[in-house]
């Protein structure tokens, strides 16, 4: 038998209420260990509140030579974003 | 004096599978897992520091360093499953598993006690054994039900380790007193509950209890196997060779 | 074609990522560049493991005990980083094992009294720190951030050896007697850390081109040096180089003759540790095989069962 385990990605949630962040990887054989070493390795210092683990070959991942075709088109879409609009003076909470 | 006693024994528990557990370091079966072990010693470490501490408030006299480093065997009273050699990954797991399993059960009382101190301690110490157990009942599962190998070593271990379980339940007149005073636990009435806890796992991991057959016991009473000895001797070596050194 | 739109991206200070198109050469010299790391991470692990049963107070004992996981920690964060090349951290541990990828040289040394793990945290990690520092900027991505997650954490591995040092140096004259003797066994290997000077070392072009490295050894090591003559007058200790001092005109401390004779000797096996490390590894790895095993069998049977 190889001594392949295998990868799992990892990533925490550092606060409630924030988005889970890639951290990194680590070796395990399944799930339950996955999870807990990534407490053990990820966590040493309070990292975190919540944690996933994926495992490494669920992650299907843009390639990077598509790069222009993926994101450009929303390079010109800057309506998108609230900083297009512009608004009267002395107005607030908006 | 019995609550100094009383305190001593737990602090010396955790620091004595500490300094076990971080035997490990650098030689464990997967990085991963050296890192786990490292820091199942690291909280024990910080639990023996906190119980020291006060053991070192009550006794007046020495600071928690001095009582670590500065007692003899004689005066260490740490259950002797805690001083039992690492041996392989499985007897290092049954043996966590089965002191784990105690501790869990041992401060879910504790941290009931009227001794503010000792609630709260077993308050924050209940957190980190909770994660130990699911450790080490984790590896119970993969151990024994397993491959052949690990199926036999890991019923070996629990042959091994199970004549030092009788000390876990074991009741001298100290516990007698803190038990009906309120702070200490009743270890005789944990052992209903750590069986029905050690049988679940032992039958989910496809593995056999040992029979229950003569129990060693001596800790309460400084009495040791001979393992202690040479576990101080290199723990306490630098003090002891420079008792005039800060360190 | 790629190998002209690689070094634009590289020369414009972007991060090649996993995905991206590189030389077959740039990739292997990050493979032997990273797991040469993540090896030293982790053999490192042993002189200073060398302690942990023996630390002399219990602050002292979480102290190592942390700091040598950590060590771990950052080893699997380099083998993480360095899979992403297409190569797995068991044939890296081959490797290791084969003698085929090297770890750094200064792990090969004994670490013979406590103060030795002051002068391995203060001197070994000072050194690692400033070249590590210099890599956060290295241009590929999942090495950079490897190693901006390590120097965060590291931070504290410097000061607790600088402290131990210090204690002991204003200890009892047997303190003091040991710690000057550690700074001396300790100084010149922590030195040449670096690498060979910049004239001597064959591969350097290739990676200042394509920014695998940012700075010259040479500049490093200056850098270490410049740093930590302050820090050992402090606290009253001497630096085992009579050649050593200050520069006006160029801004630097001079410094005497590296022995790289010694340095080549080790390197190629003959220090006195060599053999004990690289042992020490092989029979944690092997006696793990059937916990390994078991964990795989198990999980295996988990998913038959669950299918």
């Amino acid at each position: 038998m190889s001594d392949n385990t295998k990868v799992w990605e990892v990533f925490i949630q550092s606060k409630n209420g924030l988005a889970h962040k890639h951290v990194g990887n680590l070796h395990a054989p399944d799930k339950e260990m996955a999870l807990q070493n990534a407490r053990d390795l990820y966590t040493r210092r309070n990292e975190g509140s919540c944690i996933w683990v994926v495992k490494a070959e669920h992650i299907i991942s843009s390639e990077s030579e598509d790069g222009e075709a993926f994101f450009d088109p929303s390079n010109d879409k800057i309506y998108r974003h609230p900083t297009f609009y512009t608004l009267p003076k002395g107005s607030k909470y908006i | 004096m019995s609550l100094l006693n009383y305190t001593l024994r737990i602090a010396d528990s955790s620091l004595i599978l500490a300094q076990r557990i971080s035997g490990w370091c650098s030689k464990g079966p997967t990085l991963e897992e050296d890192i786990a072990l490292s820091n199942i010693a690291l909280d024990l470490f910080g639990q023996a520091n906190g119980f020291l501490e006060y053991a070192s408030k009550l006794d007046g006299n020495k600071t928690p360093d001095q009582l670590a480093f500065n007692r003899n065997e004689r005066e260490f009273f740490n259950l002797q499953i805690t001083e039992q050699e690492n041996g392989n990954f499985a007897d290092t797991i049954v043996r966590q598993f089965f002191f784990s399993t105690y501790s869990f059960l041992f401060y879910t009382e504790l941290s009931k006690s009227t001794d503010e101190t000792l609630a709260a301690l077993s308050v924050k110490s209940l957190k980190e054994v909770k994660y130990h157990l699911q450790h080490s009942k984790s590896w119970m599962l993969r151990l024994g039900d397993g491959t052949e190998e690990s199926k036999q070593k890991t019923q070996d271990a629990l042959q091994y380790f199970w004549q030092f379980t009788g000390e876990l339940f074991e009741m001298d007149e100290v516990d007698i007193e803190m038990s009906k005073s309120g702070i200490g636990v009743g270890n005789s009435e944990l052992k209903t509950n750590w069986d029905k806890m050690v049988n679940e796992v032992i039958n989910q991991s496809t593995l056999e209890r040992p029979v229950d057959a003569y129990m060693q016991t001596g800790s309460k009473k400084g009495l040791h196997t001979e393992c202690l000895g040479h576990l101080l001797s290199e723990m306490q070596y630098l003090p002891r060779a420079y008792p005039n050194a800060k360190w | 074609m790629n190998e002209q739109k690689f070094q634009e991206k590289i020369d414009l200070e972007r991060k090649i990522e996993p995905k991206d198109w590189m030389p077959e050469e740039y990739r292997s010299h990050l493979i032997r560049q990273i797991s040469q790391h993540a090896h030293s991470e982790i053999i490192g692990m042993q002189p200073e493991g060398n302690w942990i049963s023996r630390a002399p107070s219990l602050r002292a004992k979480m102290i190592l005990l942390a700091k040598v996981q950590d060590e771990a920690g950052h080893g699997l964060y380099l083998y993480s980083a360095c899979e992403t090349l297409g190569i797995s951290r068991e044939e890296l541990v081959q490797q290791l094992h084969d003698g085929k990828a090297k770890y750094s040289s200064i792990f090969n040394y004994p670490t013979l009294s406590w103060a030795d793990m002051g002068a391995v945290g203060w001197l070994v990690d000072g050194a690692a720190i400033v070249n590590q520092v210099s890599l956060q900027r290295t241009s590929y991505g999942p090495y950079s951030r490897g190693m901006v997650k390590i120097c965060k954490e590291e931070s504290f591995h410097q000061r607790q050896g600088y402290e131990i040092m210090a204690e002991m140096a204003k200890g009892t004259p047997e303190q003091k007697e040991m710690a000057q003797d550690a700074l001396n066994r300790f100084w010149w290997p922590s030195i040449m850390m670096f690498g060979p000077q910049d004239s001597d070392s064959p591969r350097t072009g290739n990676a200042m081109k394509w920014k695998i490295k940012r700075q010259f050894n040479d500049e490093l090591r200056q850098k270490f040096i410049d740093q930590t003559v302050g820090q050992v007058k402090v606290i009253g200790l001497e630096i085992p180089d009579p050649d050593l001092k200050w520069n006006e005109e160029r801004g630097h401390y001079d410094f005497g003759k590296m022995n790289w004779d010694e340095f080549w000797s080790v390197v190629n096996g003959n220090g006195p540790c060599n053999i004990q490390r690289l042992d020490h590894h092989k029979k944690a790895h092997s006696e793990g095989e059937w916990v390994r095993k078991a964990a795989r069998s198990y999980s295996n049977k988990q998913e038959i069962i669950n299918a």
